[in-house]
């Protein structure tokens, strides 16, 4: 039988025993004074025979198996409650527990009936996600378009998505522009443009335009797949804190039953109390002391800490990530590619004062089209974005080792690095700016036209818009910030100040980051951020590696904790969530011990003579309580404030 | 003289709860069964599992399959975490679990509350 389905018949057993039980106060019974007890009988062995007896049976096996757990104190509570009740029955009507037995059984269902409830929530993350899939794509078969679901798209397919449509697996696009959003996976509120030769990502929302893509993944290889499977994986690992907690209500138990005992034969042997009043003591220090708050304090947090960090695009691998993150006090990040953009992008652009901004970037992205040196590359992305057209040139000529000229509009235009200054005449002015940018560790390229230098154009590789943002907030959550990088210390420590960054190491040989993150953890638990395929080493070796963004398998692969996005922001993010849900752990593990601490003694009854006792019914609806804080102290963990709050995933 | 008896069996009833809960008692141990087609290893559900400790050849792949005659909720579900593993267990049903035996150790797993264990030791 179900849990649901037992609690369901402890109910309909319970409430007439405490209408019976309110009813007593006024002196009356249900059923009046000659059947009133047989009531209470059937009321009663309702709810035991039906409801509790499987309580019991656990009880015995485990007891067989040298084990005892919770089943042992409720099985055994109400079994000695109710085989008393029955002998009480015939004695003398009026002292039965009848109603005890009934309202602790159903309550501590009532306990696992919530547990139940957010299990099931807690994991549908899970199904959840998987269900953003589409079901079918439009796929290219002998020349024509069809719909086919989407297990029969291969690798290699080529689908088209109309506006509106999800994309039904992961892809690269061959033609066609539009605007995505990819909320669901990466967790990035704002839509994503993309083009040919740009990636999709299976199950994210096709906006405006229509495109085709060649299928690169399908089936379990998808990014979604393995978000799935990831959040599932660590869903179901265990905090190293969860030994402790097992050993202690392996041990808990027997010793509760002990106290049980000694709490009888010290009432009715030293205390002068009578058997009933002993046995009633000694049965709710049994049903007080049930540890299944315990038993799912540590999982309820990890289920709902790592699911919602799943929604923000932030993949926790395991428990033990989580409980190794809360150490954590360095945080040292990659350069390329985790603070910085990863492509150089152009930051100034100087003019002389002849020529407007938009003319001077259609001159060198004219004389720039041909090439596809990374710093040409920066002046046509910047072209790009500003919409400006280059202009047509032609006669190209290098100059050797400094840059190259043709013609533009009948007249000779160049570009190049700073060594054309020697060539041409510069005023004062100008040197000083460019020393000024060159000092920013800024890449500073010359334009000229006809004959004069017309600007200087300055490039690097630029922190990310949110990295600025995203130091500050690790150093506000007490993280120091340590930059680790393969560049000159110019440049390493121009980006640090821009940003904020508390200490640059730079000039590190790629094979060397790991050996540096082994010198920082020697002084506190580092956790490392890096994407590409050379930081896979250093990722393992910190203490916490988080893999960021589309970065390589390998780095995902290495990784304690993926970042779906390319932010910075969710570094802070991860580790802020981590931290969060780690102590509610420990404050789940507080309530649930607490609640024995202070319950078995008052169980006991050691306040007596105060007039302070704690019936059966109150010990069972403690218990249940206990349950039920712990379930929602770890169901709040979705609601509490992390440094900046992402839009979640729709659905 | 009751009040003398009480003493004397709840003393008793202590010694005996912790003998039997603490002392030393051999866990229920069994060794995986090779086929043609690798090993497989049957765990009764029922109280805990039984065996509670199972042996298991490296490199050869396993089934272990789980019948649960236990009502509890607790034991509704199996888990392994260094597997990923999370299982139901339908009520007198065989649900055979595949696990990965190219790594050795002694990996725990338990019901889905934590509540009781079972090992296997890959060797």
């Amino acid at each position: 039988m179900s849990v649901m389905k037992r609690f369901i018949i402890g109910v309909i057993g319970s409430v007439p025993l405490l209408i019976n039980m309110f009813m007593s106060f006024g002196g009356s019974m249900l059923g009046g004074e000659k059947y009133g007890v047989w009531i209470l009988f059937a009321f009663g062995s309702l709810v035991y025979w039906f409801a509790g007896l499987p309580f019991l049976h656990t009880a015995i096996v485990s007891f067989k198996n040298h084990h005892a757990n919770m089943d042992t104190l409720v099985g055994l509570g109400t079994t000695i409650a109710y085989i008393y009740s029955i002998y009480a029955m015939f004695t003398r009507p009026a002292g039965t527990y009848f109603e005890a037995v009934a309202v602790v059984i159903t309550l501590i269902l009532l306990g696992s009936v919530f547990e139940e409830k957010m299990k099931s929530s807690a994991s549908s993350a899970v199904d959840k996600l998987m269900d953003l899939q589409a079901k079918e794509a439009e796929v290219l078969r002998d020349g024509e378009f069809v719909k086919l679901p989407i297990d029969q798209v291969v690798e290699g397919d080529v689908v088209r998505v109309k506006p509106g449509e999800k994309v039904a697996v992961d892809g690269e696009i061959v033609e066609g522009q539009s605007t995505l959003d990819e909320s669901m996976v990466t967790g990035e509120s704002m839509p994503v443009e993309k083009g040919p030769g740009d990636a999709v990502i299976g199950a994210t929302l096709n906006n405006t335009g229509s495109f085709t893509f060649k299928v690169t993944k399908v089936g379990s290889e998808t990014m979604l797949s393995n978000i799935a499977e990831m959040v599932r994986q660590a869903q179901n690992s265990r905090a190293p804190i969860q030994k402790t907690v097992d050993t202690i209500s392996n041990i808990f138990v027997p010793i509760v039953l002990m106290i049980a005992i000694l709490t009888y034969v010290v009432w009715y042997a030293f205390l002068g109390a009578t058997p009933v009043t002993a046995l009633i003591f000694a049965v709710s220090v049994m049903i007080i002391a049930c540890p299944c708050a315990l038993g799912i304090a540590t999982p309820t947090a990890l289920m709902v800490g790592t699911g919602r960090s799943a929604k923000l695009g932030i993949l926790i691998k395991n428990g033990e990530v989580l409980e190794a993150t809360h150490t954590i006090k360095t945080v040292v990040m990659d350069k390329t590619g985790t603070v910085t953009v990863g492509k150089p992008q152009v930051t100034d652009i100087v003019s002389t004062g002849k020529f407007e901004e938009a003319e001077i970037l259609s001159i060198a992205s004219g004389l720039e089209g041909a090439s596809e040196h990374p710093l040409a590359l920066a002046v046509l992305n910047e072209a790009k974005a500003k919409s400006v057209v280059p202009l047509q040139a032609e006669n190209f000529e290098a100059i050797s080792g400094k840059g190259v000229q043709a013609v533009i509009d009948g007249k000779q235009a160049f570009i190049g690095n700073d060594k054309l200054a020697d060539d041409f005449n510069m005023t004062t002015d100008l040197k000083n700016k460019m020393t000024k940018l060159q000092a920013q560790a800024k890449t500073v390229v010359l334009v000229g036209y006809d004959g004069q230098i017309i600007a200087l154009i300055g490039i690097q590789d630029a922190p990310k818009p949110t990295s600025k943002a995203a130091i500050k907030a690790m150093q506000k959550a007490g993280f120091r910030t340590v930059m680790l990088t393969g560049d000159n210390k110019l440049v390493a420590t121009a980006i640090a100040e821009e940003i904020g960054i508390d200490e640059v190491i730079a000039d590190v040989m790629p094979g060397d980051k790991a050996q540096h993150i082994k010198e920082l953890e020697e002084k506190a638990p580092v956790a490392f951020v890096g994407d590409g395929i050379n930081d896979a080493p250093a990722l393992s070796t910190a203490t916490v590696g988080i893999a960021m963004g589309s970065g390589s398998d390998i780095a995902i692969e290495s990784g304690d904790i993926v970042l779906v996005k390319n932010d910075l922001m969710d570094v802070v993010t991860a580790l802020v969530m981590a931290r969060k849900t780690y102590s509610r752990i420990l404050l789940n593990l507080f309530w649930a011990f607490i609640y024995n601490v202070v319950g078995i003694p008052i169980a006991a009854g050691i306040f007596y003579a105060l007039g302070f006792i704690l019936s059966p019914e109150l010990a069972g609806l403690a218990m249940a309580l206990s349950s039920i804080t712990v379930v929602i102290s770890s169901l709040l963990l979705n609601y509490v404030r992390l440094p900046k709050e992402n839009k979640l995933a729709s659905n | 003289m009751a009040q003398i008896l009480t003493v004397v069996v709840g003393v008793i009833l202590i010694v005996f709860i912790g003998w039997w809960f603490f002392g030393k008692h051999s866990e229920s141990q069994a060794t995986a069964v090779t086929t043609k087609d690798g090993q497989t290893a049957k765990v009764v559900v029922n109280g805990g599992f039984n065996p509670a400790v199972l042996k298991i050849k490296k490199d050869t792949p396993v089934k272990l399959v789980f019948n649960r005659k236990d009502s509890t909720t607790c034991l509704e579900k199996v888990v392994f975490p260094d597997f990923g593993v999370d299982a139901e267990l339908p009520m007198n049903q065989d649900v055979a679990i595949p696990i990965d035996t190219s790594k050795a150790g002694e990996f725990e797993y338990s019901c889905g509350m934590h509540m009781f264990h079972g090992k296997i030791v890959i060797k």
